[in-house]
């Protein structure tokens, strides 16, 4: 036990454990690749099969694709519409742990307050977006606004949720030893909530982007929204794949290599997860 | 109707001395610990620890409750002061037989090692007051045995006033300097024990017969 422990320390991992997972791994991204291309040779067969503009083939997106990076537009609406979807996440997601847990913790504003949770998570994002605009004007802060209000009430119950299995131990514990109320929150609170933070910032990306894009076809200069919106009325729909597929390209690399890694962080100490 | 656990509850612990508080399950003594500890504030009466407010105070709970995202060490040297986060403890973990674990997480650990880890905690304070509720419970006799050693020679190297919970008589009898037996609940004091002896002496002829002056005073209790 201790040896092997010793030995991830040292950031060289013990002899066999070294090929097994990597050929696991390696045949697990090869299934993926094949199982990606086999689902553009279907997408080829259709649009060579039924020609038409409203199906264009992977070529004419990739063309599409290239020309949009080649002007620069691509990675500037791109980039307009990663912004607002980090700006709309940390909002949420910092919002919406706050009054989740506080709520979580407190049984009688819970009980006061969870019919306007229920009210919240089933208003439309449209009608959010749309009053956002009406009220605040089409400017910025309602847009990013209007994404936060859609998201956080999903916050708030996953993180009520958290706050109602912390281990009052802990907190015993900590009284005992006098421990500092910030410590208190970085060494006890955070590291309880942190599957419940995984599990909401998750599905909250994934439910914010789809959200932006309206938010920017509705009512904003730039970004992929207002791109697809251009391109719908050019009836140009390899444009519309073009920066679609880009934009699922940038959140799966956000997945892979800030969240994932992030996950593995902090989840270490979970013993054999290494 | 709320549950009454203590009533009309008195006692002293004199200054560095190892008190056992000793009753039957369920009797109100982990009650009075928290009371001591200021974790339950639902009660009336008044207590007075060391140090006038000032002095630290340091618990074992009956679970180890370390943080199982932190390193033993860093369990350890969360509960100190901010100013003492940087001591050394290598004699503290040497002399608790935890040198090799120190840098584990509390999940690699067994039960006993990390009884023995929330000891290191409790004694890396520097307590003026040290309170144990039943820290040896749910181990087998061998290992309960083997610490309750340990925790002896921590104790005489860093000597503290102690307060221990038990319902065990024999390791009340082999830790204390004097045990304050209580009744059933609610809990109050039937009398004190006191064990004048050195913990050196007590061999197990001794022990057989402190049982039975024990039970002799005390007869029906445990």
């Amino acid at each position: 036990m201790s040896l092997a422990r010793a030995r991830r320390q040292e950031g060289e991992p013990a002899e066999g454990m070294r090929t097994f997972p990597n050929m696991l791994m390696r045949s697990k991204a090869l299934t993926v690749v094949m199982s990606l291309l086999g689902l553009c040779l279907l997408w080829h067969l259709a649009a060579t099969a039924w020609p038409s503009r409203a199906l264009p083939s992977p070529a004419a997106v990739w063309v599409a694709l290239m020309r949009e990076s080649a002007s620069g537009d691509l990675f500037f609406h791109l980039g307009m519409t990663l912004g607002r979807v980090m700006a709309a996440f940390i909002v949420a997601m910092a919002l919406g742990s706050v009054i989740g847990v506080l709520l979580g913790l407190n049984r009688r504003a819970d009980r006061f307050f969870d019919p306007w949770v229920v009210l919240f998570l089933n208003v439309p994002a449209l009608v959010v977006i749309v009053l956002a605009y009406i009220w605040f004007g089409l400017n910025e802060i309602a847009a990013i606004g209007a994404v936060a209000v859609n998201k956080i009430p999903n916050v708030i119950v996953t993180m009520r949720e958290g706050a109602r299995a912390l281990d009052p131990r802990y907190w015993e514990m900590a009284t005992v030893y006098r421990i500092g109320r910030l410590e208190r929150i970085r060494h006890i609170l955070l590291p309880q909530l942190q599957p419940y933070l995984a599990a909401t910032s998750r599905s909250g990306i994934a439910l914010i982007w789809k959200i932006v894009l309206v938010v920017e076809l509705l009512g904003r200069p730039n970004g992929v929204g207002f791109q697809i919106h251009l391109y719908f009325q050019l009836f140009d729909v390899a444009s519309i794949l073009a920066y679609t597929l880009a934009f699922v390209a940038v959140m799966l690399v956000v997945e892979l290599f800030l969240v994932q890694p992030f996950e593995r962080y902090s989840t270490r100490w979970r013993g054999n997860s290494a | 109707m709320p549950l009454v656990a203590i009533r009309d509850l008195a006692f002293d612990v004199p200054e560095g001395e190892f008190t056992c508080l000793l009753g039957p399950s369920g009797c109100g003594k982990t009650t009075t610990l928290r009371i001591l500890l200021g974790l339950d504030t639902d009660f009336s009466g008044s207590f007075q620890l060391p140090g006038k407010g000032q002095g630290r105070v340091a618990a074992v709970f009956q679970e180890p409750t370390l943080l199982p995202w932190r390193t033993v060490e860093q369990n350890v040297r969360l509960a100190l002061p901010k100013d003492e986060r940087g001591k050394n403890l290598d004699r503290l973990f040497e002399s608790l037989g935890l040198t090799v674990v120190r840098n584990l997480y509390p999940a690699e650990l067994s039960l006993g090692l990390a009884r023995r880890a929330a000891l290191a905690r409790a004694f890396a304070t520097e307590p003026a007051m040290l309170f144990l509720d039943e820290p040896f419970v749910s181990l087998d006799e061998q290992t309960a045995t083997k610490l309750r050693y340990l925790l002896l020679s921590v104790w005489a190297a860093r000597p503290t006033t102690a307060l221990m919970v038990t319902h065990n008589v024999r390791e009340a009898l082999m830790l204390s300097d004097r045990i304050i037996v209580l009744s059933a609940r609610p809990a109050h004091v039937l009398g004190t024990f006191l064990i004048r002896l050195p913990r050196e002496s007590r061999n197990p002829q001794v022990m057989a017969d402190l049982q039975r002056s024990f039970h002799e005073r005390f007869p029906g209790v445990l």
